[in-house]
Formats: C-alpha cells, sequence, structure tokens
C-alpha cells in the first residue's frame, strides 16, 4: 500500500470490550485498518461485528479499550462525533424518506437556516460534483421511493459522503442487490478508495471479501481471530476461522431422477387492492425427489408466491394442484388445512412469521401443530388441556435431532440465535412428515455452521423422495441446493433452467428482467 | 405456563420485592400528598390499613370489592392475550346486571342454587352481546375496540337508563330501580355460610360470588396457558401474522376473545347485582370496570397477579371509605387520588426499580 507509508492509520482500534449483561459482544478487539484500504470484517451471527461498528459509530460506548481516528484518540459518545470526525455509515436497512427526494434526503437533518431554499441549492452543486468524482450516476431531483434498491443504496453512500465521510462503514450492503447491481457497488468503492477513502465492508458472504477487499480482520465469539492480506488467504481458510472448525462449503448431493409432479402451479396471478400486478401467470411444476429453487432479488414476487402456496395469500386467478387435485381456495384456515395434508412451510421471515418470539421454545415448536392429539391430555376433561410433558418432549427430541443450543425448551424464542431458531422451525415443519416443503430464505441471518447443517437437510429430504421448493435470494444457496432453478422478476417467471445449465452471470441477467430463451435442453 | 426466563432477576425479587418497592414508592408519595393537606399521613395510614383489613366486617367488604374485582380484571386480561384492550367492562358489566335481575324477578319462588346458573348464562350472555359487537368490528372491519368499547359503555349507560326508567321500574316508586328480588333468589352470603358451618359472622356483603370469582380464575388460568385455544388466543396476541401463517382462524379468535372477554365482566353483576344490592339500579357498577383494567394492568394479566391485585384495590377501596369518614379532609376524591398514585407506580412506572435491582443482583460471573 503505497499511503500507508505517509499516512496514518484511518482507524485503530485497541482493545475493545463490551459487555451486555452477561453476554461478552466484544472482547479485548484490536486492529488496524490502514487509510485508503478496504477492509473487509467478516464473522458468524454473533460474531460482534455489528457491536463493534455500532461504538465505532458512536450508538455504544466501549466499556474499556481506546478508538484512534487517522492516528489520534477519540472519544466517540454520538453518532453526530462520528460523522463530525469523517466516519459514515450505509446501514443494512436504508435510513431514507421515500416521499423526499434524493437532494432532500441527503440534506435531511443538517439543513441550515430557516428557509430549505438555499441549503438546497448549496447541497446540489456539492451533490453534482460527488456524483460525477464517484460515478454514482442519481438523479438529485428523483423521489427516493421510485428509485431501484441498488440506487437507493447510492444514495446512503451520497449522505455520508456529504457529510464529509472519509471512513466508510458499509453494513452487509449486498443483501439486497442482484450480481450485477453488486458488481457496481464494488466499482464505486473502488473509486472511492481510489479518491483515498478508507472502507470498512462487513459481511457474511466470503466472495465479497476475496473480490473486493485488500485486507480482511475475521472475527468469532466476539474476539478478533485474526487480521489477514486478503491476497495470502482463500474462502475454505477465512470460513474455518470463522466457525473455528474445518467447514465444508459444497454439498454433495448425488444425482436423482425425479418422480412424479407434486405439486403444479398454473397461471397463478396476483394483483393487490391497489391494481398492482405482483405476479403475472406464473406456471411451475415441483416433483417428488427434486430441489427446485427460486431466484431473485428480493421483491420480485417470491414471497407473494410462497404466501399462496402456503395458503396464507388467495390467488387472483389461478390454479394449484397439489398431487393432482385443486387445491381449494382460500378461507380462514387454508394454511392448517394445507399442513394437515403434508405441505410444510418454513416462512421467509421467521422472526415475524415462523415463530412466536416471547413464547418459551416449546410453545414456538408447536406453532401450526398445536391441535395434535399427541399434545394433549389422555382421557376426559385432560384431553381439553395441553399435556406439557408431551410439548417439552416433543421440543427436547427436536433439540437433539437438529442440535439446538442451549437445548433448553422453556428458554425463551428470541434468545436463540438466528440459526438456532430456524433449526427450530425446521424440525417442526418436517416433523409430520411432509411430501412437500415450502422453504423460504432458508439460511438468512444464519451462521456457517448452522447453514451446512441446514442445507444437508434439506438435500436429505429430497432424497428421501420429498418435494421441495426454495425461495433464495442468495445466488450461491439456489446454485448450490436445487436441481432446477426458476428465475423471478417483476412478478414473472424469467426462465426455468436445470441447474447444469446455469450460471451466475446468466442467472443474473434474468434476475434483471431479461427474459431468456429457454435452452433446447431446460425443462419447463 | 409461560415460564419464559424473562428477566434476571431471582423470582423472589421479581414477583415480592419489585411489587413491594413500587407500592411504597405509591404510599410515600400519597403520605406526601396528605401531610400537603395538613393531615398526619401515619394517621392516615393506620386507618386506611385498619379500615381495610382491620376487623370482620372491614375484610368482608375488602373481600366483596375484591370479587368484582377480580371478574373485570380477568375480563381485561383474556382480551389483553389476544391484544386487544377491551375498555367495555364497564358498560359489558353493566348490561350483564340487566339479565341477572331479569332472570331473578322472573323466578319468584325458585331457590337460589337453582336460579344462580340460570342468572350466571344470562349475565354471561349479556355482557358477551355488549362486547360482541365491537369484537366483530374489530375482527371484520378494523375499528380499534379501545374506540368502540368506550361508545359501548356510553350505550350501555343510555340504555340501561331507559331500560331502569322506562321499561322495569317498579311500580308506585320514583327511584330509577326495579322491584326487589324475591329472597330466594338471593345468594348466601358469608354470613349464611358460616351460620351453615356453625360460625357466627356478623353481616357484610361477602357472598358465594367471591368463591365463582376464584373458580373462574383457575378456569381462565387453564385456558389461556393450558388449551390449544388459549395458546391460539395468545399467538394472535402476541403476533398475528405468525397466527395467519399456522392457520388459526384470526377473526373469529378476536371475537371469541372479546365474548369471553364480555362474559367475564358480566360475572360481576352475580356478585353485585344477585349477592347484594338484590335490585337493578342506576349505575351499579360503579367503575368496576374501569378499575378491572388497573387491576389487570397491575396483575401483568395473570390471573393470580390479578387476584392480589384485586385484593389491594379491594382494600384500598374499603379502607379509603373509613378513611374519608374518618378524617372528612380527605375526600373520596383524595381515595381516587392514591389509587391512581398506586396504578402509576405499579402499573405504568412498574419498572422504575428494575433497574437498580437489575443492577444489584447481577450475576457475578462470566
Amino acid at each position: 500500500m503505497p499511503h500507508s507509508a505517509a499516512r496514518p492509520p484511518a482507524l485503530d482500534l485497541i482493545g475493545i470490550s463490551k459487555r451486555f449483561g452477561a453476554v461478552h459482544a466484544n472482547r479485548n478487539v484490536s486492529f488496524t485498518v490502514a487509510a485508503g484500504s478496504i477492509h473487509g470484517i467478516v464473522g458468524e451471527n454473533g460474531a460482534g461485528k455489528s457491536t463493534l461498528m455500532s461504538i465505532v459509530y458512536g450508538f455504544y460506548r466501549a466499556d474499556s479499550g481506546q478508538i484512534r481516528v487517522h492516528g489520534t484518540e477519540q472519544t466517540i459518545r454520538t453518532s453526530q462525533d462520528a460523522i463530525r470526525l469523517g466516519i459514515g455509515m450505509v446501514h443494512q436497512h436504508f435510513m431514507l424518506v421515500d416521499t423526499l427526494t434524493v437532494l432532500e434526503n441527503v440534506i435531511l437533518g443538517i439543513e441550515q437556516g430557516f428557509r430549505l431554499a438555499p441549503s438546497l441549492a448549496a447541497a446540489r452543486t456539492e451533490l453534482l460534483r460527488l456524483n460525477q468524482d464517484y460515478a454514482l450516476d442519481v438523479d438529485p431531483d428523483a423521489l427516493v421511493g421510485d428509485l431501484p434498491v441498488g440506487l437507493q443504496q447510492r444514495v446512503e453512500i451520497l449522505k455520508a459522503l456529504y457529510r464529509g465521510a472519509e471512513i466508510l462503514i458499509l453494513d452487509e450492503p449486498t443483501g439486497v442487490l442482484t450480481p450485477q447491481e453488486a458488481d457496481h457497488l464494488f466499482r464505486i468503492l473502488r473509486t472511492l478508495k481510489a479518491e483515498g477513502k478508507t472502507i470498512l465492508l462487513i459481511t457474511h458472504k466470503l466472495r465479497e471479501i476475496m473480490d473486493a477487499t485488500d485486507n480482511v480482520t475475521v472475527m468469532r465469539g466476539g474476539a478478533v481471530v485474526g487480521t489477514v492480506k486478503t491476497t495470502e488467504t482463500d474462502k475454505s481458510q477465512l470460513a474455518e476461522m470463522m466457525v473455528g472448525r474445518k467447514v465444508n462449503l459444497s454439498i454433495a448431493k448425488a444425482d436423482r431422477t425425479p418422480g412424479p409432479v407434486v405439486l403444479e402451479g398454473k397461471n397463478i396471478r396476483l394483483v393487490d387492492r391497489r391494481g398492482c400486478v405482483l405476479l403475472n401467470d406464473v406456471n411451475f411444476t415441483v416433483r417428488a425427489g427434486e430441489i427446485v429453487g427460486v431466484a431473485g432479488v428480493s421483491g420480485n414476487g417470491q414471497s407473494e408466491l410462497l404466501d399462496i402456496l402456503a395458503g396464507i395469500r388467495r390467488q387472483t386467478s389461478g390454479e394449484l394442484l397439489y398431487h393432482g387435485q385443486a387445491l381449494p381456495a382460500l378461507s380462514g384456515t387454508e394454511a392448517a388445512r394445507r399442513r394437515s395434508q403434508r405441505i410444510a412451510h418454513v416462512p421467509e421471515d421467521r422472526m415475524t412469521m415462523g415463530l412466536v418470539k416471547p413464547f418459551p421454545a416449546y410453545e414456538s415448536a408447536i406453532l401450526g401443530y398445536h391441535h395434535d392429539a399427541d399434545l394433549q391430555g389422555d382421557k376426559g376433561l385432560a384431553r381439553l388441556l395441553f399435556d406439557r410433558k408431551k410439548l417439552i418432549a416433543r421440543t427436547e427430541g427436536f433439540m437433539t435431532e437438529f442440535d439446538v443450543r442451549p437445548p433448553d425448551p422453556m428458554l425463551r424464542t428470541s434468545l436463540f440465535s438466528g440459526g438456532n431458531q430456524q433449526k427450530i422451525v425446521l424440525a417442526r415443519e418436517i416433523h409430520r412428515d411432509p411430501d412437500l416443503l415450502l422453504i423460504g430464505q432458508p439460511t438468512r441471518g444464519v451462521d456457517i455452521g448452522a447453514i451446512e447443517f441446514i442445507h444437508r437437510r434439506i438435500v436429505e429430504l429430497r432424497d428421501a423422495g420429498k418435494a421441495v421448493l426454495l425461495v433464495s435470494v442468495e445466488l450461491d444457496e439456489i446454485l448450490s441446493l436445487a436441481d432446477r432453478i426458476i428465475v423471478m422478476a417483476s412478478g414473472k417467471i424469467t426462465g426455468i433452467v436445470a441447474r447444469a445449465d446455469a450460471d451466475e452471470r446468466r442467472l443474473g441477467l434474468m434476475m434483471a428482467g431479461e427474459a431468456i430463451p429457454r435452452a433446447a435442453g431446460d425443462a419447463a | 405456563m409461560s415460564t419464559a426466563r424473562l428477566t434476571s432477576l431471582p423470582r423472589w425479587v421479581d414477583l415480592g420485592l419489585l411489587p413491594f418497592l413500587n407500592l411504597s414508592a405509591a404510599l410515600i408519595v400519597s403520605g406526601l400528598v396528605i401531610a400537603l393537606i395538613g393531615e398526619n399521613p401515619f394517621e392516615a395510614l393506620v386507618i386506611l390499613v385498619n379500615g381495610a383489613v382491620g376487623y370482620q366486617e372491614a375484610i368482608g367488604y375488602t373481600l366483596h370489592y375484591a370479587t368484582n374485582f377480580m371478574f373485570t380484571g380477568l375480563a381485561v386480561a383474556v382480551a389483553f392475550h389476544a391484544g386487544l384492550f377491551n375498555i367495555g367492562g364497564e358498560g359489558q358489566a353493566y348490561v350483564a346486571g340487566l339479565g341477572v335481575a331479569l332472570v331473578c324477578l322472573g323466578l319468584p319462588g325458585w331457590p337460589w342454587w337453582s336460579v344462580l346458573p340460570i342468572a350466571m348464562i344470562a349475565a354471561i350472555v349479556c355482557g358477551a352481546a355488549w362486547a360482541i359487537i365491537p369484537g366483530y368490528l374489530q375482527a371484520a372491519r378494523g375499528s380499534h375496540v379501545v374506540v368502540t368499547t368506550i361508545m359501548f359503555n356510553f350505550l350501555a349507560t343510555a340504555f340501561m337508563t331507559w331500560m331502569l326508567v322506562d321499561v322495569i321500574r317498579a311500580d308506585g316508586q320514583q327511584a330509577p330501580q326495579s322491584a326487589a328480588f324475591p329472597p330466594s333468589t338471593h345468594l348466601p352470603t358469608i354470613q349464611d355460610m358460616g351460620a351453615f358451618l356453625g360460625f357466627d359472622l356478623p353481616r357484610m356483603p361477602l357472598n358465594l360470588g367471591f368463591f365463582l370469582a376464584i373458580l373462574t380464575a383457575i378456569l381462565v388460568y387453564l385456558y389461556i396457558w393450558h388449551t390449544r385455544w388459549g395458546y391460539e388466543l395468545r399467538t394472535v396476541g402476541t403476533n398475528e401474522t405468525a397466527a395467519v401463517y399456522a392457520g388459526m382462524p384470526v377473526p373469529r379468535l378476536i371475537i371469541v376473545a372479546m365474548v369471553i372477554s364480555g362474559a367475564l365482566a358480566g360475572l360481576a353483576g352475580i356478585n353485585e347485582v344477585m349477592g347484594v344490592q338484590h335490585r337493578l339500579v342506576m349505575n351499579w357498577t360503579g367503575g368496576v370496570g374501569y378499575v378491572g383494567i388497573a387491576v389487570a394492568l397491575m396483575g401483568r394479566n395473570h390471573p393470580v397477579g390479578i387476584a392480589l391485585s384485586a385484593l389491594l384495590f379491594g382494600a384500598l377501596y374499603q379502607g379509603g371509605s373509613d378513611l374519608a369518614f374518618e378524617i372528612p379532609a380527605i375526600t373520596r376524591e383524595m381515595i381516587v387520588v392514591i389509587q391512581g398514585l398506586v396504578i402509576l407506580f405499579c402499573g405504568a412506572l412498574e419498572n422504575l426499580f428494575r433497574a437498580p435491582l437489575e443492577a444489584y443482583f447481577k450475576p457475578k460471573t462470566v
């Protein structure tokens, strides 16, 4: 690095510790971020990345330790302090007002004086300069709500730059982007780096670390495992550092000839109350012993499709055939009926749908199956009451089989980590031996160790002859699990390809909405 | 039972010390207010406690008031577990009193034990009827139950005034009240029950309704935490999206919760109208529905907590009456102030002492 000799490090963290009650979120964290570099921070959920960045950005204060910014020790009490020191943050969930223009969003909170016009005029000049310098390509007068997510993210970057950020922290920035948009983002980050900015990239995607960063710090259990030069490491070494043991990143999957069609969707169409077409003429099949992956950027109709299949939402028109029989139109309890017909559903958002956070684990572990006769008392009036021993025994079974930690059925659901919560949901849903498993974002917010486990279980189900429909925004996940891939964009299927014919570039184009003529070998 | 661990505090601190500190804080501030109007707060406290639990009749009155508060507190709690804030216990109880009165007046000569089940059904049906419309409007139209149940309280007042003035007012009397119920329909009082068992007790309003309330609290506990239907109720109240995901009939559950809530509030009519008043009088509820909200809030919507806080409010009510009688400067309104302070410290400021206690009892590990 040519700069490092001349410039002090942009950020120097020395012995940062932070504790929340009994949880040691950061233990003696020390590392140095060279000025003008892209520095990656990887770690599983709960490794302490977010806490650390919250400390740097002034949301929390460290219990002990020092932060040096550009060589000088600083106390960062609030995010205003951080901004003053030239630290900017792009959050995972954008902090933008949809109904304001880009320009208005950028000056929000730092407008000067009583009248808005002078602030806006000054900001416009500055914004155009930033736009040009960093090739951000954002129209200052566009309404933020009208912009695609990729551009909204650039508005967030603009906000930080406008506030004078020299050090830019990006928290999981590619979660909502297509591969092409992500590539564009990384090009922007390289331009920023070339202009001397320092970038901290928090991610769990090892590929991005390898592609974009100069150095990478790996965290586990609140502590730094090591900081290495990206050129001197590789994915499997990083994964091992993150998890603390050897990790198998690719799932072994034998070829299997799929069986009869289990689920067929015919001309599924969904129009919402405002007349927006959310799903347009969707046709597909899922066969026994086959994993069908639904790829697409988040928000292109996959979630709605999953809801319709699970009986949570009614399609406007079109027909669903399950084992050749039409599934009836929605009544209030159709989701329960479908579950009793061996259609299991692992929802995309387990925190708002799949679990009840304040319930103890043993109550979340029966959600949707709470009428099971084998959970109630044995005879007489006792049949009106739950038999708690049976509830707890069932949950204990799940916890042993799926290695849920801690294996405590009485623990509040929200206190389990994302991976362990997901294991509870998955265990619950496959407990009744379903014929069809609908599964959305199976590994969102799940740590690498658990990802491996969950992926293996999904493949086992397929090998046992179950039909699996997998919705995921993680292309890597789709590519490593699916036998056949459906790509959706703007509520339409833009392509159905066999796994063998799919690669990231081709899927990426289809995700961007370019319908690709079906190759001869593609199954319908 | 939802015994999920929510706090790092030892159980005795969470359930014993914390409420004690809250209550003490409320009493200290009440003492300051009493001192401010020139009365001796210690003397007032002695009168209050003595008036609430100091002699047999006092205990009888305290328990009687607590019975009403238990019914209305349970009513609020059931709705609360379904995510609904039923403010309408007052109106539901008031209208249920009408059902009780019609049954008692319509069955002269029947012994109380044969009238009681019918009167209970009437109370349940009338209380539920007054709650089902707000429940339906919430479930089907999204009209907020807080708003609609308040409206239904006003409707209940107007409806009952009309009934008492124009429809069931006893012939030849001016007061807007029904005729007295036949004595055979009166619920046995604790004095009657004591005499049956050979004890000599003074006359007080405590009656069979008290035991009904305890039975009801047990049933509510079993329903909410030990049945699949209570599980559905709590799921809807905690996370409606998860309820939809699980295939629960959400609108029906909301209506059912309101019906049960209204029925529970209605049972207060058994205790008060059939047990004590022995006739239907104007505004017989006197705010029990509203106190039930505070009771449920303070009892954390758990039947045991509700029983305890109903007892506390019963004691405040009864002791407060004695206090207002003994020290004229302390008016009934002042008693309401003290009740308000108890609600403030035990309900709204429930967590005031939690953080310091948590810091003090923090596990000294890791």
